[in-house]
Parts: C-alpha cells; sequence; structure tokens
C-alpha cells in the first residue's frame, strides 16, 4: 500500500517547523514516530499534502523533573518510557502503561506527544494521563499554550491542537509521597487495540484517599474521566467496598460500544473489574510509598 | 528526495519519492529482498529491520526517514560468507518452517542479545511479541534464539582467551 503523494520536510530546529506550519497551515501533518498516522497514509484516511518530520528537532526526547513537574519531550518513545528507572521508581502508572502499548518494536518509533495528538479513543496514554491529572502544552509562532490533557481531547482524532501548533511537551504533576497507580489493559493479542483499558492513581492521606484519578480506554468516543467515581473516593478509606462503588460508577460512565472485541456489556464489567483491582494495586503501592 | 544510508555497512544514495516506504527501497531500490512484507499493516513484523540497531518496522517508515541512518537486512547478519551466529542457531534448531517471517526474527533476536545475552523464555516470548509466525508454534524460535546467545557468548570468551603459544 502506496500512501497519496506529499511533499516531504525535515526542519532542523523548532522555529524552523512551527514556520512551516504557519505558511502550510492544515494541509500539513507533524510526523513523529509515524505509528497511527503512515498506516493511515497508507490506506489513504490520511492524505496530507505536506509532512513535517519533527525527528530531528532538537530537545524533545528528554525526560526528567524540575520545578515540581515531569516534563516528558514531544518526542520521548514509548521505549525509553518503558526503560526508564525514573517511572519505575516514581511513575508507576506511567510505567505499567508503556510496555503494554502496541507490541516492542513499534514502542521504538512511537511517541507519547503523538499518541495524545492523534487521539484515538483506543490509545492508552491519554488515560494514564488524565488520571495523573497532566497537561500537554502546546507550541505556536508565538507561544505556549498548557492544556490539561482531559480538556486536550475533543472527540474521536480530534483535540484543541490547532494546524500551527505542535505538542512539545507533557507535564505530569511530580509524584507525592503516598502517591500510586497503574494502568490495566485486556487485548486479545499483543500489538491489538485496547478491549477496555484503565488508568488510575491514588493520592493518599492519614489512612484515607485524598483523591483519586481514574480514566478510560476505548469505551467512549474519547478516553474518558470517570468524575463521579473520582469525586465518591475523596475522603473515602481504601476498603473493597469502596472500590466496588467507585468501580460502579466508572462503569456507568463508560460509553462502550458491541464490536467484534466484544460487547457493550462486557467491555462495561470489564471496566468494573479493572478499577476495583486498579485502585486495589494503587492503594498497595501509595502505602508501600513514603 | 536524495537520500544517503548506510545499509548492512555499506553506503547507498539514491533519489528517492517521499512516499516511498522504507521497504520498497530496501526490496526494489536496492534488490534486497530478503526484508519480507506480510500484512503491510505494522502487525506482523515480516518486514523488521534494524535502524541505527534498534528493531523496526520498515513497511512503517518512509525511506527519506533512514536518511542519514545505519540499516541493517538479513542480507547484513552473515559476514563473508559465514552464517551469523543467530542463523547458524535457527539451522540447528528448526526455528523455522516456511521461513517468511524468519529474517524479522532474526534481526529481532540479534538486537535483544545485544542487549541481554542470555534471555530467559519469557524476556525472548517478549521481545518477538511484535513478530508473526503461523508455522513452529514458536517453541523453536525461542530455543534458537537462546543458543545464538549461548553460542556468541563462547565465541566472545573464546576471542578473549590469551592466543595459544605457538611452537
Amino acid at each position: 500500500m502506496l500512501p497519496a503523494r506529499f511533499e516531504y520536510h525535515r526542519p532542523s530546529t523548532l522555529e524552523e517547523a512551527l514556520g512551516l506550519l504557519d505558511e502550510l497551515g492544515d494541509d500539513a501533518k507533524i510526523l513523529a514516530g509515524g505509528m497511527s498516522l503512515i498506516p493511515l497514509m497508507k490506506l489513504r484516511f490520511a492524505t496530507p499534502g505536506h509532512l513535517i518530520d519533527i525527528n530531528h528537532l532538537p530537545g524533545l526526547s528528554s525526560m526528567s523533573e524540575s520545578d515540581g513537574m515531569l516534563r516528558i519531550g514531544g518526542l520521548v518513545r514509548n521505549v525509553a518510557l518503558e526503560d526508564s528507572e525514573l517511572m519505575k521508581a516514581r511513575y508507576p502508572a506511567i510505567a505499567a502503561a508503556a510496555p503494554l502499548i502496541s507490541d516492542p518494536i513499534v514502542r521504538t518509533r512511537g511517541t507519547m506527544g503523538g499518541s495524545l495528538a492523534h487521539a484515538d479513543p483506543a490509545g492508552d496514554w491519554a488515560s494514564v494521563m488524565i488520571a495523573v491529572g497532566a497537561q500537554a502544552v502546546a507550541r505556536d509562532s508565538s507561544g505556549e499554550q498548557v492544556v490539561p490533557v482531559d480538556d486536550l481531547l475533543l472527540d474521536t482524532f480530534t483535540t484543541t491542537l490547532q494546524p500551527n501548533q505542535i505538542l512539545t511537551e507533557i507535564r505530569v504533576p511530580a509524584a507525592e509521597a503516598r502517591s500510586g497507580g497503574t494502568y490495566l489493559k485486556l487485548e486479545r493479542k499483543v500489538g491489538d487495540f485496547a478491549t477496555v483499558g484503565v488508568a488510575v492513581q491514588v493520592w493518599m492521606g492519614n489512612g484515607h484517599i485524598a483523591r483519586a484519578g481514574i480514566a478510560l480506554t476505548s469505551v467512549g468516543r474519547r478516553n474518558l474521566r470517570a468524575a463521579a467515581a473520582e469525586e465518591f473516593l475523596a475522603g473515602e478509606e481504601p476498603t473493597d467496598k469502596a472500590f466496588g462503588e467507585a468501580a460502579e460508577l466508572a462503569a456507568a460512565a463508560a460509553r462502550p460500544v458491541s464490536d467484534h472485541r466484544g460487547s457493550a456489556d462486557y467491555k462495561r464489567h470489564v471496566v468494573d473489574v479493572f478499577v476495583q483491582r486498579g485502585l486495589a494495586r494503587a492503594v498497595e503501592l501509595a502505602r508501600a510509598d513514603q | 528526495m536524495q537520500i544517503n544510508v548506510s545499509v548492512n555497512g555499506t553506503q547507498r544514495s539514491a533519489d528517492v519519492e517521499p512516499r516511498q516506504l522504507l521497504v520498497h527501497f530496501l526490496r526494489e531500490t536496492l534488490g534486497l529482498t530478503g526484508t519480507h512484507i506480510g500484512c503491510d499493516t505494522s502487525n506482523c513484523g515480516a518486514c523488521t529491520v534494524l535502524l541505527d540497531g534498534s528493531p523496526v518496522k520498515s513497511c512503517t517508515m518512509f525511506a527519506v526517514q533512514a536518511d542519514g541512518g545505519e540499516v541493517t537486512t538479513v542480507e547484513g547478519l552473515g559476514a563473508g560468507g559465514q552464517l551469523h551466529p543467530i542463523q547458524a542457531a535457527f539451522k540447528e534448531e528448526h526455528g523455522l518452517q516456511c521461513g517468511f517471517c524468519t529474517p524479522g526474527m532474526m534481526l529481532v533476536g540479534s538486537a535483544l542479545l545485544e542487549r541481554n545475552p542470555e534471555p530467559t523464555d519469557d524476556e525472548v516470548r517478549w521481545a518477538i511479541s511484535g513478530n508473526i509466525c503461523r508455522c513452529t508454534g514458536y517453541m523453536n524460535i525461542v530455543k534458537a534464539i537462546q543458543a545464538a546467545g549461548r553460542q556468541m557468548k563462547e565465541d566472545a570468551e573464546k576471542a578473549d582467551e590469551p592466543a595459544a603459544v605457538g611452537g
């Protein structure tokens, strides 16, 4: 399968890339890892006139903590997140999700920034980023805009990103003591899209759940924040009963459709089970985290 | 667009259309047909090559993206008519039947062994989870990759031993 013809641009600075976007507008697409874009182009679902390859831009591939934030560059590859000792030690939800994304070969190219900008509701990263309360940094030639990931996503394949913007960084609130999180994913086989995915993050205080973040993959037109479940959990004791009630609220918030991966009822049930398991695991990690 | 790519250690230059996929550049422009096209949708891993040492699916990359990089295909594994240890091990352990997935399996296996010379069963299965084989049931592929790791370790140890004193 051959994509439609396009013009290829390989800027060497971010400014150059943003200038190209100003000039080319909606007819240009950003090429990062290309693991979603190139298949779509081969199927001719996407036929951009111009590709702007940002793989050679400096400064977008680092992961570091500063000013109370974990900053993940827009070009950080999934494999780097998977291998990162920092993620394993301090960001368990990210560490849990990274090895579950697609397959190991796709992870050598694919990026978190690309996944968020692509906004496939079956994408795993958006759920994790919503649960941990992350923000996305969108740059254009006049400056930068910082948007919570939950607000970035509008609909399937649709975000607030404008044609002249590049997602350059993801900012995750720095890990706090007594917090923990995880990601659970049901897939038919390695590399398949999630049948259901659930991201959970909890912050404990005085033996209670101070705050929780829960987000769902593949059960709606976009990754969904389970707001009612989060609100219910705030201040609750971490008991099986509380986990069960939160899971019911999360399952009620899911909007799955029946397809070849399973019926809507089945997927809603998986959300319920995964939220309970995820909360138990997240609380366990938070208690071990002094 | 003019690109320069080191392919199996040889510098290759070509004028390519930006939409040309890396796999077509290798197979059609360079005539290196050891890299196979299976699903053409990034699922099966038959087209896997190494780009700067890391496995990539060459059906889901443009050739222009490899410009300035180093590509290794299955043709680059052996040298001077000698099989690479992973090729010898696939032969010895019956790691292939039809052979279609084999180039991708061997390249992923060799990249794994670079990082981890003694992988467990689970580690091998994890590494090859992006490559589909419809013949072998994977058992012998796992064995072959592990056997290659042992052989490569042995070869490295031999190379480290002081040369025998000649008479």
